[in-house]
């Protein structure tokens, strides 16, 4: 891709995830459901990249085809943040995104791969994505297809024990096709993963260290790739090497900002879950719209 | 001192006689090559051996990761492969409850869990590798198959039909060294179908419901003994534990009046609980629930285990005779 194209792909996306961010947002408003806005903000840049940046090879118009490449959101809690990606991709229609929670939707707080087109697979239950993502791996190797597995942690999930195994059985295996993220915002729901915990000196010393997470993920066999999870150079990079590295899997460390682009609430881990009245989503969605206008406006 | 036949794990694996798991699975991905099999680090014990030897490639070993490899399985059925994943009853269960739960059932992924070792049969394993809570915790889940084959001929038919049928299995199997009574005499001869009972033995007196070995041969023994003191009991072999064959309980219950069941499991919520299930919704009859009892089961060669729960065909006889003399 020529120099010109890439910086005209970057603007796109930054466009597209500020739209994606308003649509969660709108989607949550209609709905009048609460909900996980700290981690959809931060997850939303690295989802935009997968889906928008040319990264992950699917097909809306036949959601089930065996060569598509694979997408399981770890983190489901996120699945605010997928649904208007899903939407916005084709595999369905957006004027159905506001039965978001309610009885009987397709959509809600965790994603069911049984119910919204384009999900790969239900999540909710943390630390289960990255096994099945082995899962997926090992099946394309053995079926001597050429999908990718894409998978996204957040950062609190990384504790689960199950995510280690599975961080071990793919290393294993040289899962060379699958791709993991962790959307690293450095929260988890009883406050940040390391330092002082919300409760100072009374408390605990955050909810549970990671770091040095990079280097605990190469010594387990893993090609590491750190980048800022809302620069979209950075992000696009960092998948397009993923997919040159043969031999072993990638994890790609994704630095972001819980709430992210809501300025009253990024690095709040209150925002980890609630609910905003109707004063807050006209102050969000103002931000955003001015964002997107700002974008818009800006030549590339 | 006699003298003591020197083995290692990889001798037994070799020398057991009814390692038709192993074999039964070869046979079947022979067939269909969309079938693997995974193994946490019981290949030997669970006779996947013989599978890895003559088909790799489609033997996965992941080491003692039994939770990621349930998510590895499910992530392999959403693209079209049927995995099998054999390891001991008490951990293919109780270890990935809720991997089972939200990665297989929940979507109704084709998976097949193979539990070996259930029951007492570990013996002298001990609680920790005891299984007398599979049955009760699998068939909670909804979408969830549960099957229970008495001897190796129905072990073969219940793995084919579980090979067929596209949904999450739990397949219950022991340590296959224990009855030497086979039940059935071919696997084209067996029965055996999915929400299917098999009546091993007629009569109208008291019906006995078991699953799996070796209460299946047991139970049958046991009814042949009463046959002499003019008990005529009917034998139901209840491999399907769910979905449970309702018909058959039923008729069971309106032309026998009574109902015991038995098996190597708790009495609570296993085969007893799936038959009462039924009986009181439908034909209300005196029952009796022969299993474990609600504790930890001792350790012990197999074989004095089951007698010590009630589990042989002695200690079935005494009871059977008991509970029909108290009702009628």
């Amino acid at each position: 891709m020529s120099e010109e194209n890439r910086k005209k792909l970057v603007h796109e996306l930054e466009k597209k995830a500020i739209k994606l961010r308003i649509m969660t947002l709108e989607m949550m408003r209609d709905s009048e459901a609460s909900g996980h806005y700290g981690g959809s903000m931060s997850v939303m840049d690295i989802l935009t990249t997968l889906y928008f940046g040319g990264i992950m090879r699917v097909s809306p118009v036949n959601p089930k085809w065996e060569e598509r490449d694979r997408f399981i959101l770890s983190k489901g809690h996120a699945c605010a943040a997928l649904c208007p990606v899903l939407a916005e991709k084709g595999f369905f229609s957006p004027d159905i995104l506001p039965t978001f929670n309610k009885l009987d939707s397709p959509f809600g707080m965790h994603p069911d791969m049984n119910k919204i087109l384009g999900c790969d697979m239900s999540t909710g239950s943390l630390g289960h994505g990255t096994p099945i993502a082995a899962g997926m791996a090992m099946a394309g190797k053995y079926l001597k297809k050429d999908y990718r597995v894409y998978v996204v942690l957040s950062d609190g999930e990384v504790a689960e024990g199950s995510t280690w195994e599975a961080i071990e059985i793919i290393s294993h295996f040289k899962l060379d096709n699958l791709c993991a993220t962790i959307d690293r915002n450095k929260y988890s729901l009883d406050g940040p993963t390391e330092g002082p915990g919300i409760l100072g000196e009374r408390g605990i010393e955050g909810t549970m260290t990671l770091e040095p997470i990079g280097k605990k993920l190469e010594i387990f066999g893993w090609h590491v790739i750190e980048c800022d999870g809302h620069n979209f150079d950075q992000l696009l990079d960092a998948y397009e090497e993923a997919a040159r590295v043969k031999g072993k899997p990638t994890m790609v460390i994704a630095h972001t900002v819980k709430g992210k682009e809501i300025s009253f609430i990024e690095d709040k881990y209150e925002w980890h879950y609630g609910q905003f009245n109707s004063e807050q989503y006209r102050m969000a969605l103002e931000e955003l719209n001015n964002k997107l206008k700002q974008l818009e406006q800006k030549s590339v | 001192m006699a003298e003591v036949s020197s083995w290692t794990m990889a001798d037994m694996a070799d020398l057991a006689p009814r390692d038709v798991f192993g074999k039964a699975l070869i046979e079947l991905a022979r067939k269909n090559e969309r079938i693997v099999a995974l193994s946490a680090d019981l290949m030997l014990s669970t006779k996947l051996k013989d599978f890895a030897a003559e088909l790799p490639g489609r033997f996965f070993e992941t080491g003692l990761t039994e939770q990621a490899t349930v998510g590895v399985c499910a992530g392999m059925a959403t693209c079209g492969l049927i995995p099998f994943f054999a390891t001991f009853a008490a951990f293919a269960v109780m270890r990935v409850c809720e991997q089972v739960r939200t990665d297989i059932t929940y979507p109704k992924l084709n998976v097949k869990i193979v539990g070996t070792h259930a029951g007492l049969s570990m013996g002298p394993g001990g609680t920790t590798h005891h299984a007398t809570e599979d049955i009760a915790i699998m068939r909670s889940m909804a979408n969830m198959t549960v099957l229970v084959p008495s001897d190796s001929i129905q072990t073969v038919k219940v793995l084919q039909c579980a090979a067929e049928y596209e949904g999450p299995c739990y397949i219950r199997l022991i340590r296959g060294l224990e009855s030497p009574i086979m039940i059935y005499e071919s696997v084209k001869k067996c029965p055996f179908e999915i929400g299917k009972a098999a009546t091993i033995k007629q009569g109208n007196d008291v019906t006995i419901i078991a699953a799996g070995s070796p209460v299946v041969q047991e139970s049958f023994v046991a009814a042949n003994e009463l046959e002499k003191e003019g008990i005529h009991a009917r034998v139901i072999d209840m491999a399907s534990v769910k979905p449970i064959d309702r018909e058959a309980v039923i008729k069971a219950a309106e032309e026998t009046g009574a109902i015991i069941t038995v098996e190597d499991h708790s009495i609570i919520g296993g085969l007893g609980g799936a038959v009462a299930e039924v009986v009181v919704e439908e034909k209300p009859v005196p029952m009796k629930l022969v299993g474990i009892p609600d504790v930890y089961s001792t350790l012990g060669p197999p074989a004095e285990l089951w007698a010590r729960y009630g589990l042989n065909s002695e200690s079935l006889v005494r009871t059977i005779k008991e509970f029909v003399g108290k009702i009628k």
